[in-house]
């Protein structure tokens, strides 16, 4: 019951948003912070209520599922309305909701519609969180896809330069995704004996045991489901458009939580319920995930727009959790123990990328909100005027390349360290995308912090930008004539360029207010994460002991 | 509370003092610049303090971190080894923050230069104390994080927050080899502990021995990574005075003596440890003879220096290997400190503006004499002895030819030193060529240089066989060879007779500054970012010109099919049903012309239908 209040929560005062035009603007912000203060101290206490239960009982997937609902719906299929938390589910259904709150404190001062925009937002929360919960498949599908419709509206209605086309590509392309996986659904019930879409029942007694041809089939169809969702290589070029054209909060919420929706449906289901199929097909998941992890770590570092930049970044970054996950089916290659650290590094990953990549994109929302670009070149010594942008930018930047102390050192330490065992060729060459990450993340504080203070009138660029389409973010050699005209287009619109700390603190202003309560948190989480990862730990540690031994099956 | 437990504490103090004061600081920003001086001076003397007291008592220390299997804590020791290592870092970081304290300029944002300090000392005590991977790996990265700080620290200045990226990248690469020899412990081992590593079954042996080694290579900046330390030399002088001595470039081949069994054990790693060693010694002693700036030629010298490190490790001395890095860090601290404070007082770190330095301020002068005197190789100083004490270990002759050559290289560029400091001084050549100088060195930064001079005369004392012997005790490493006195005799001769040729011969030495040993002989370009930006843009091209577009033309194409069934679907489905509908409308009008109103026709009419149906009746039966 509590867990079903949580999920429909959201929604509900989304509902209430619409149904009462009554209320001030300011009022629909306020009650969306409500809201998702309130479902984040629900969910604190679930994981209370969780962390005691958990030392005695089971440890997930398939038993041990704390909060559980079922709700006969759909019976003629088997589908029912069943959720439920275990060890993985828990903490992304956590950081879920920390990401929602961040991102309705950072829309506080949304000027454009705020009511619908916050109903929105409401409703994509809903919809995630009951991705996370959802224990049956077509319950699943129907909270994914709504996701998918969320995202589509808030990049459509809230974006900036080419947004209506970002958003329609982003739809169609993971729609198309959508699709996939639910043939790969309808492979899984028709392959099961009882005839079920419940994912509790197909986890414990997995379908298409004696047909590896079908069982491989569905696999590929919920693969490239998942895959362009996640996204991996070659999937993922709606990715940096649909993030650059983004509102900040969109972005957070696109790359921190339905990202996730993506690599958590590879450990909820394709893992447990096509176990053979998994292990048969490991070694080219890992691969995907090497290809990804370099793909997207080369990509990033050619950017020269930081929201792109950070954007291929999680191509990266998704790529580790792939790597870990592909290495948990290597079953002959590694013991239990290994695959099970990587396993956890994977899930700690997920956990992981949603508080740093989350406040990257809301940093980079306060470039956008200030100057109106996200480009390199129009930005420069912005430690000068904002050490506290300079500090946040710092650290989250430090955090997403894996600096020990915060929380994406944890995953990737585990699953190099989980990895190796099962995959050493493809670990070693993952492995090399630290340095990559290290030296883009190094050259974009570099380039936006140092040097003379350059701050872009924001009043002129989102013509400059629309003009140049969705290449803007990128120098290509094949466009001489951009290039060319640059210098003298820098002179005209930039406002700042001084050594002075006096003139040019007025320009850019600092982080403040609500800008430093969404954001610092984040943070804060990532570093406790990094520095005491026990309590997480101990939550999803028991789950992927299950889930590698369910793979392993 | 039990003596166990509070020397438990003390090391946790050891730890938790430096980086709870760093953090506090780094928090406090600005408001704390005042106070930041004295914090990090109470700061390094208690962990002077903590560092004796835990070398004495030899505790140890674990803390829950990612756990799952037995080393995932975070935990730490006290050997021999480490308590030789943490006394030197703490005294050495005790010097350095007293220099700094005096030479950072007033206005300097102090709280954030002490704060990243005492987080990088913090990290540097972990690192030689941490017996798990975890832990290791963790100050490890941090190390190399806050070095990038302090490199970086002047950011508003051009080119410097390039050089920290420059280091801390290059380091990072080397960093790829400890996770994977974290993972290649955990498959051939099943824990994470560091004592564990020798004893990995198989294969695994040989990769965690690969990424130790390759780890180690790139933070003590030998070949092929030493041009960081170049880059590195942008970072303000007390940065240099212990990134250079006791920390940084000692964590990489602290590692190496910690895990020689290991290397042992392979075989090729430590044959190899011992040649990236001598060779190291040798390129970057050439290049050291080579530079005009001192800063630079320090730079060099310390990977030269350091590469005798890497060559104990290599041979299997490990207690000469650890005096050689003791040995190394007072002097060269001492020296990079003296730097600092010419650069400071002259305003030039060139060699032509530091004419008479050592005439011009008597203190610090004497202790940077003694300090180069020792970096010669000179008896009966610290390095001559060290140096001697490494040698021992060297079998065979190529290795010892190159060792000997690179020893009397440290004697050349030592000798480069000597001759312009000691130089009559001559009035306004090439003063405050890079900043304005102050013309005055403050009393704690030659306090400071002293102490480290006294300590390089005091460890000449390892010459003794006792005190040698005592201190292979400590180290547990009884048993390793010892120099002979032809040994001493043969070093001790070629570093005077090399140092007095150098003095005798030092018109030559300008030849060397026009060649490209003075541009670091090209290692710089081994660590350019053009080949990975340009593989950068390539694989942006694919991404944007052949992945993108292809998405883009597989939806054109599904529009476009759609357009042709669509077109179809109004040609053919509804044309045929528009032809049905207009077949049905004429037939429907050919009907109405039988309907005459005439009776005689309609009976004609069904006359025939009978006809029909009748003809049919036949025709069916």
């Amino acid at each position: 019951m509590l867990l079903s209040v949580v999920i429909f929560l959201p929604v509900v005062a989304a509902g209430m948003l619409l149904a009462f035009p009554a209320l001030s603007n300011r009022a629909a912000s306020w009650l969306w912070v409500i809201v998702a203060a309130i479902d984040l101290a629900l969910i604190v206490g679930m994981w209370a209520g969780f962390a005691s239960n958990s030392a005695a009982a089971p440890s997930g997937i398939v038993d041990g599922i704390a909060y559980e609902v079922k709700i006969r719906w759909i019976p003629t299929v088997d589908a029912s309305y069943h959720v439920g938390v275990d060890g993985l589910s828990l903490p992304l259904i956590a950081v879920t909701a920390v990401l929602f709150l961040a991102a309705a404190i950072w829309s506080l001062r949304e000027q454009k519609r705020p009511r619908s925009y916050a109903a929105l937002f409401l409703f994509l929360q809903t919809a995630s969180i009951g991705t996370f919960a959802a224990l049956d498949l077509i319950l699943f599908f129907v909270f994914f896809d709504l996701s998918i419709v969320g995202m589509y509206f808030v990049i459509a209605g809230w974006g900036h330069g080419n947004r209506r086309r970002s958003a329609l590509k982003f739809f169609i392309y993971t729609f198309v995704g959508s699709l996939a996986l639910l043939v790969g659904f309808i492979g899984l019930f028709l392959g099961s004996e009882n005839r079920t879409f419940d994912m509790v029942a197909l986890a414990a007694n997995p379908p298409l045991i004696d047909s590896p041809l079908a069982a491989g089939l569905v696999l590929l169809a919920i693969c490239i489901g998942l895959a362009v969702k996640t996204p991996l290589f070659p999937f993922h070029t709606w990715l940096p458009d649909a993030h650059t054209d983004a509102p900040a909060a969109g972005s957070a919420i696109l790359a921190g939580v339905l990202l996730k929706l993506g690599t958590y449906g590879f450990v909820r289901i394709a893992m447990p319920m096509l176990p053979d199929a998994w292990q048969r097909w490991a070694m080219i998941i890992v691969i995907a995930g090497v290809v990804s992890v370099l793909w997207g770590a080369f990509t990033a570092l050619a950017q020269t727009d930081v929201k792109r930049m950070i954007a291929y970044t999680s191509v990266n970054h998704m790529g580790y959790i792939l790597l870990g996950l592909g290495a948990a089916g290597l079953v002959a290659q590694a013991d239990e123990q290994a695959r099970a650290i990587a396993v956890t590094g994977a899930m700690v990953q997920m956990v992981s990328h949603a508080l740093l990549t989350g406040s990257l994109f809301l940093l980079t929302g306060v470039l956008f909100s200030r100057g109106g670009t996200y480009a390199f070149d129009r930005w420069g010594g912005l430690a000068r005027p904002a050490p506290i942008f300079a500090a946040a930018l710092g650290v989250a930047a430090f955090g997403s390349l894996g600096l020990p102390g915060l929380s994406a050192f944890i995953a990737e330490f585990q699953i190099f360290t989980g990895s190796l065992q099962a995959a050493p060729v493809a670990t070693v060459i993952a492995v090399t995308g630290i340095v990559i990450t290290a030296g883009l993340f190094l050259v974009a504080l570099q380039r936006l912090l140092s040097g003379k203070t350059q701050v872009p009138n924001p009043a002129e660029e989102p013509a400059n930008r629309a003009t140049n389409g969705r290449h803007a973010g990128v120098v290509s050699p094949a466009e001489p004539t951009e290039t060319g005209q640059q210098p003298a287009r820098r002179d005209r619109n930039v406002t700042t360029a001084v050594d002075d700390d006096t003139v040019s603190q007025a320009t850019f202003k600092d982080l403040h207010g609500r800008e430093l309560v969404a954001t610092v948190p984040l943070l804060v989480l990532s570093i406790m994460i990094g520095l005491f990862p026990r309590p997480l730990l101990d939550v999803i540690e028991p789950a992927a002991a299950a889930l590698s031994s369910l793979a392993g099956r | 509370m039990n003596p166990g437990s509070l020397t438990t504490a003390g090391l946790a103090a050891l730890v938790f003092v430096p980086a709870g004061l760093g953090t506090l600081l780094l928090l406090a920003g600005r408001r704390a610049d005042r106070a930041a001086g004295p914090v990090a001076l109470i700061a390094s003397v208690l962990v002077v303090a903590l560092a004796v007291l835990t070398a004495a008592t030899g505790p140890d220390l674990s803390m829950p971190f990612i756990g799952m299997v037995e080393g995932g804590d975070f935990a730490v020791a006290v050997d021999g080894l480490s308590a030789v290592l943490i006394i030197t870092v703490a005294l050495v970081a005790a010097m350095v923050v007293l220099f700094a304290v005096v030479d950072l300029p007033r206005h300097a944002p102090r709280a954030r230069f002490f704060g990243y300090l005492l987080l990088f000392t913090a990290a540097m005590l972990v690192t030689v104390t941490a017996t798990t991977v975890p832990a290791l790996l963790v100050a490890w990265e941090v190390m190399g994080a806050t070095s990038y700080t302090l490199i970086g620290y002047w950011w508003n200045v051009p080119g410097k927050m390039a050089a920290g990226t420059k280091a801390f990248v290059t380091t990072r690469a080397g960093d790829i080899g400890l996770y994977v020899a974290a993972g290649a412990a955990l498959a051939g081992t099943g824990t994470l502990a560091m004592d564990d590593l020798a004893a990995a079954d198989g294969g695994w042996k040989h990769v965690a021995a690969a990424g130790i080694l390759l780890a180690a290579l790139g933070k003590s900046a030998q070949l092929p990574f030493s041009a960081w330390l170049s880059a590195a030399m942008e970072g303000p002088s007390p940065v240099s005075a212990l990134l250079h001595s006791a920390t940084m470039v000692a964590a990489g081949v602290y590692l190496l003596l910690r895990t020689q069994p290991l290397l042992e054990s392979t075989g090729w790693s430590a044959e190899t440890a011992a040649w990236v060693g001598a060779v190291t010694a040798l390129v970057l002693g050439a290049v050291a003879a080579a530079q005009k700036d001192l800063k630079q030629l320090l730079a060099a010298s310390t990977g030269a220096q350091i590469g005798f490190v890497v060559l104990a490790a290599g041979v299997g001395t490990t207690a000469g290997g650890t005096a050689q890095l003791v040995a190394h860090a007072g002097v060269k601290a001492g020296l990079f400190i003296a730097a600092g404070a010419w650069l400071s007082a002259l305003g030039t770190k060139q060699l032509t503006g530091l004419r008479g330095a050592a005439r011009r301020y008597r203190g610090i002068g004497a202790a940077g004499v003694i300090a180069t005197v020792a970096l010669a190789g000179v008896p009966p100083l610290s390095l001559w002895v060290t140096k001697d004490e490494v040698l021992a270990g060297v079998e065979g002759a190529p290795l010892h030819i190159v060792s000997l050559a690179a020893a009397g290289l440290a004697a050349v560029y030592a000798g480069k030193i000597l001759i312009i400091i000691l130089a009559r001084p001559e009035t306004a050549v090439g003063l405050d060529a890079e900043e304005p100088g102050t013309r005055t060195v403050p009393r704690p930064a030659a306090a400071a240089a002293a102490v480290l001079a006294v300590a390089t005369i005091v460890l000449g004392a390892l010459a003794l066989h006792p005190v040698a012997e005592a201190a292979k005790v400590v180290l547990d490493a009884e048993g390793q060879p010892s120099p002979g006195w032809a040994g001493f005799l043969i070093s001790g001769l070629l570093a005077v007779s090399v140092l007095v040729g150098t003095i005798a011969l030092r018109s030559r030495l300008g030849g060397l500054e026009r060649t490209p040993l003075a541009r670091w002989a090209g290692l710089g370009h081994l660590l350019s970012a053009s080949p990975w930006l340009a593989a950068g843009r390539a694989v942006t091209v694919i991404d944007e010109r052949v992945i993108d577009r292809g998405v883009l033309a597989f939806a054109a194409t599904v529009r476009r099919g759609a357009v042709v069934i669509g077109q179809a679907d109004h040609r053919v489905i509804d044309g045929a049903v528009r032809t049905i509908g207009s077949a049905t409308r004429r037939a429907g009008a050919a009907m109405r012309r039988p309907q005459t109103g005439l009776v005689h026709q309609y009976y004609l009419q069904a006359a025939i239908g009978f006809g029909a149906l009748f003809l049919l009746l036949i025709v069916v039966r």
